[in-house]
């Protein structure tokens, strides 16, 4: 047991570094369902039994033929004439091959092939995500609001009297902070805020720079580092507009014993702001690293972490308060869900989706989306009118356009057929090129592989994102164009 | 574009009829034989194009290890620890009727012009910057000139793929013709690593504790006598991770864990499947639209990330006008006369646009050959040392002098001039 662990750890130990330990096992815990054993449905199922999908299972009522043979790394070629296996029963096996942890099956039923060329649709109607990992998040330092465990912490700071060493290797973050705290003392408690300002206050830091016996500044890169992060430091800490909306949400205000524990939590701290907080979230408590002795450092650090601990403790109580209220026990939502919540407060983030219906509908359709993207017509939503309009052809001819070589011709005037009668239901004034319809019928529903592999990859990428909550899913609809390599985002 | 008469020849042709039954080559049949709005301005629609891409060869020096089978997915358990150019040959052999792969457990490096000139295509999906470069510069060395025009048909395109984590990219490469791997050096930045001082008396992070002990404790004890350290040796990691804990603990850092000293020793970048498949996806849809000449290829550079939502970018790089490898222009050295050796080997190693790594100089005074100074060699380090303190006037050194500079980022000399200021 303990050495299939460790076996685990090393197996998935690069991804484990991206979602973590948590975030594996949900991943662990999923099972998914594939209807049709595509070129692109295969490689979908790959991208998610590689790093380790608790069970999948395909339906698939299709036998395999020499076409699907194209991605023969998923369906084996028997030389010996063909077997007639089922597609599903094939994928399966050669699917499970790529991960023992992993459980497949397969089911012979025909399911409804809706997709055909590049285009993936998130149906959620609502998605929380607590981890979403942004890429340039800015620190919570607190320096234009401090609490007052940190106003302490740097009275203990004397810059005027302290030794050459001390003074080169206090933290950047003390210096900002004193040299603040004099700057408010003589400006009438008004920080700096314009380009002026602030110009004036990088400037009397960097007077604070100790000078040798001749007058010469001496090399002091802690308040290099000050100076260069003064813009950013003095960033007025306040709750980002995205969370405020969350806080203004229904399901925030509506707090019941079905209220999923991201609301729960939400509204937590949503009370915490209201008091403890005096208006802002709880403390991240983190710090970016920065020139500074060992002790220096680790001591400033611990303030923050402290009072990260203190923030989130008092977010637990009204966790408990609320949970208590619609007559559950606190023990529903641990410690460390509540800890994770806080750290991540200002990066919260929720995925609504259209449905289907809405999209589809004539009195819901975005039209305004629509209208805007085609303003250019080689726009990616083109291709998004054109598959719509195929899924119409087939409606009424029982395959798609151009399959064979003497429909080609036919079908364009078919096809261009379907794209009026699409753009007229939805009262859609837009102008979709020739080229276009001709291309599709050229394409006669062939799935080449790499492009489904390029499918494949983003699209098992949001499934583990909705999986294991991490991450931000897409909205709501993804059109990759691998004539030009480009893409978009379509939010229809 | 090679020359319409001249078409991309991907077919070995050695494979008989009963490689190919019915259908198989249906999807992409439709591509090669109709003609569209969207097709190559040159391409001409025929079946004789049709046959997958017979002859492969893969170069890697790399063997198996556990941590690649979340992703490598020619690779199962049982091959831990073989090459990973012979599994994969086998696994394509064996699976993909007609597709003959040919292996070369080696590196990029042990091949020379002779090998490289074979191929039609190449394509890279190497995990350093350095090899990138040399890949880069050896298909440059190829380019053949004749009056100071480009031969076309001596272009062997290069298509390069990367990632790290959730991030990617892709781009094409004609050398000779659109930016190459140096004209865009600079969107590689360059590593940074921890200041010795951090490290040696004022840790403050976990990375910092477990640098001490990789840098300074381990030349020191030499816990295993005189082997290096082998970031894929438990026992050295190990090692390692105990060392960091006790100067964490020293020092009241919290953070070292055994999976971060393995990150941190062994410069792990994170991986996994889907970006990988992304990005593969992205190369060899491109190697088919070269080889087939059956749509514009990428134009030239490819930007994935599904971070937040799913993004690309597409642009095209610029070519660098006086681009140290693709340009042929000899590279500018401005120095005085009074400056050091040193400086100019600074420069060299510094140097956003040159990133070399240990340069050798070499010069010709007086009709011969002189070397100023090379790292790679002990013996000829410790004679050209002194060298570096030097000033280039009294290393006989005039203004307009040739230098030529030999790294591992190049596969050949890159050529400098000396511009004497004052």
């Amino acid at each position: 047991m303990a050495a299939t662990k460790a076996n685990k750890e090393q197996k998935y130990d690069r991804q484990l570094r991206l979602w973590g330990d948590h975030g594996q096992e949900s991943l662990e815990n999923a099972h998914v369902c594939l209807i049709n054993a595509t070129a692109t449905g295969t490689e979908i199922l790959k991208n998610l039994v590689l790093p380790g999908i608790g069970a999948f299972t395909i339906v698939d009522g299709h036998i395999v033929s020499g076409e699907d043979y194209q991605h023969t790394v998923f369906v084996k070629h028997l030389t010996i004439g063909f077997i007639l296996q089922n597609r599903a029963q094939a994928a399966t096996e050669l699917l499970q091959e790529l991960n023992s942890d992993v459980s497949g099956n397969f089911v012979e039923e025909v399911g409804n092939c809706v997709t055909m060329i590049p285009q993936k649709k998130l149906l959620l109607i609502e998605h929380t995500v607590i981890e979403s990992h942004p890429d340039n998040a800015l620190e919570d330092l607190r320096l234009d609001q401090p609490f007052s465990e940190f106003t302490n912490h740097i009275q203990s700071y004397d810059l005027e009297n302290m030794e050459k060493k001390d003074h080169s290797h206090t933290p950047w973050i003390i210096v900002v902070a004193k040299y603040l705290d004099k700057w408010l003392s003589e400006h009438n408690c008004q920080a700096p805020k314009t380009y002026r300002e602030k110009e004036a206050f990088k400037l009397f830091i960097r007077e604070g720079i100790l000078k040798n016996e001749n007058g010469v500044p001496e090399d002091e890169e802690n308040f290099e580092e000050a100076i260069k992060n003064v813009n950013t430091a003095l960033n007025p800490t306040k709750i980002p507009s995205a969370v405020e909306d969350l806080f203004n949400s229904q399901q925030c205000s509506n707090i019941t014993s079905q209220t999923p524990s991201f609301w729960v939590m939400l509204r937590a701290v949503k009370e915490f702001v209201h008091n403890e907080g005096n208006g802002n979230l709880p403390v991240r408590g983190t710090i970016p690293d920065m020139i500074a002795d060992s002790q220096k450092f680790i001591n400033l650090q611990n303030v923050y972490r402290e009072k990260a601990m203190q923030d989130a403790a008092a977010v637990s109580k009204h966790v408990e308060y609320l949970l208590q209220s619609v007559g559950k026990s606190p023990e529903n939502i641990p410690e460390k869900d509540i800890k994770l919540f806080c750290k991540n407060a200002s990066f919260l983030r929720v995925v609504r989706c259209r449905s289907l219906a809405e999209e589809y509908n004539v009195d819901s359709v975005n039209k305004d989306e629509i209208a805007s993207c085609m303003d250019n017509p080689d726009s990616e939503m083109v291709f998004y009118l054109m598959l719509r309009a195929v899924d119409r052809f087939y409606q009424q001819h029982s395959r798609y356009p151009g399959v064979y070589n003497y429909q080609v011709e036919e079908d364009i005037s078919r096809l261009k057929l379907c794209v009026n009668s699409l753009l007229q239901e939805y009262s859609l004034n837009v102008n979709i090129k020739d080229d276009y319809i001709h291309e599709f019928c050229r394409y006669g529903a062939a799935e080449p592989h790499t492009v489904a592999a390029f499918l494949g990859g983003s699209a098992a990428q949001e499934a583990i994102k909705i999986i294991s909550h991490q991450f931000v899913p897409f909205n709501n609809t993804f059109i990759y164009n691998a004539m030009s390599q480009t893409s978009a985002t379509l939010h229809l | 574009m090679a020359d319409a008469e001249e078409p991309m020849a991907v077919d070995g042709g050695h494979c008989d009829i009963s490689c190919d039954w019915d259908g198989r080559w249906n999807h992409v049949r439709k591509f090669l034989e109709r003609p569209g709005p969207f097709t190559h301005p040159d391409f001409e629609p025929s079946t004789e194009a049709l046959s997958g891409f017979r002859l492969i060869h893969v170069v890697d020096m790399d063997t198996i290890d556990v941590s690649n089978l979340n992703r490598q997915f020619l690779f199962r358990p049982k091959d831990v620890g073989r090459p990973k150019a012979e599994v994969a040959a086998d696994f394509i052999n064996g699976r993909i009727p007609g597709c003959k792969v040919v292996p070369h457990f080696k590196k990029i490096q042990d091949f020379d012009e002779s090998f490289y000139r074979q191929f039609h295509i190449i394509v890279c999906g190497l995990d350093s910057v350095i090899a990138r470069r040399w890949m880069n510069g050896m298909l440059i060395s190829l380019l053949s000139y004749e009056d100071g025009i480009l031969d076309p048909s001596s272009i062997i395109p290069l298509i390069d793929g990367g990632t790290e984590g959730f991030k990617g990219n892709a781009r094409v490469i004609l050398p000779g013709m659109t930016a190459c791997i140096d004209c865009t050096l600079e969107l590689y930045p360059p590593q940074i690593n921890f200041p010795m001082c951090t490290i040696a008396s004022m840790p403050r992070l976990p990375e910092h504790c477990i640098e001490y002990a990789r840098i300074l404790q381990w030349p020191k004890e030499k816990p295993f006598g005189e082997i290096s350290l082998d970031g894929d040796n438990p026992e050295h990691i190990q090692w390692v991770f105990d060392k960091a804990q006790e100067r964490a603990a020293e020092f009241n850092i919290t953070g070292v864990t055994y999976r971060l000293t393995q990150g941190v020793v062994k410069r792990i970048i994170p991986a996994v499947a889907s970006t990988n498949a992304v990005i593969a996806a992205a190369c060899a849809t491109e190697v088919f639209k070269i080889a087939t000449s059956a749509y514009i290829p990428l134009n030239n550079y490819l930007v994935f990330n599904d971070v937040d939502g799913l993004y690309t970018y597409t642009f095209e790089a610029e070519r660098k006008e006086n681009c140290s490898a693709c340009s042929q222009v000899p590279q500018d050295l401005q120095f005085p006369p009074s400056a050091k050796l040193q400086e100019v080997l600074e420069y060299l190693t510094e140097n956003a646009s040159l990133q070399m790594k240990s340069p050798a100089i070499t010069t010709t005074l007086e009709g011969k050959n002189k070397t100023l100074y090379l790292q790679s060699v002990k013996s000829i380090e410790e004679r050209t040392r002194p060298n570096l303190c030097k000033t280039l006037k009294e290393l006989g050194l005039s203004d307009g002098q040739e230098l030529a500079v030999a790294d591992v980022t190049t596969p050949q000399t890159v050529l400098f001039k000396l511009n004497f200021t004052t």
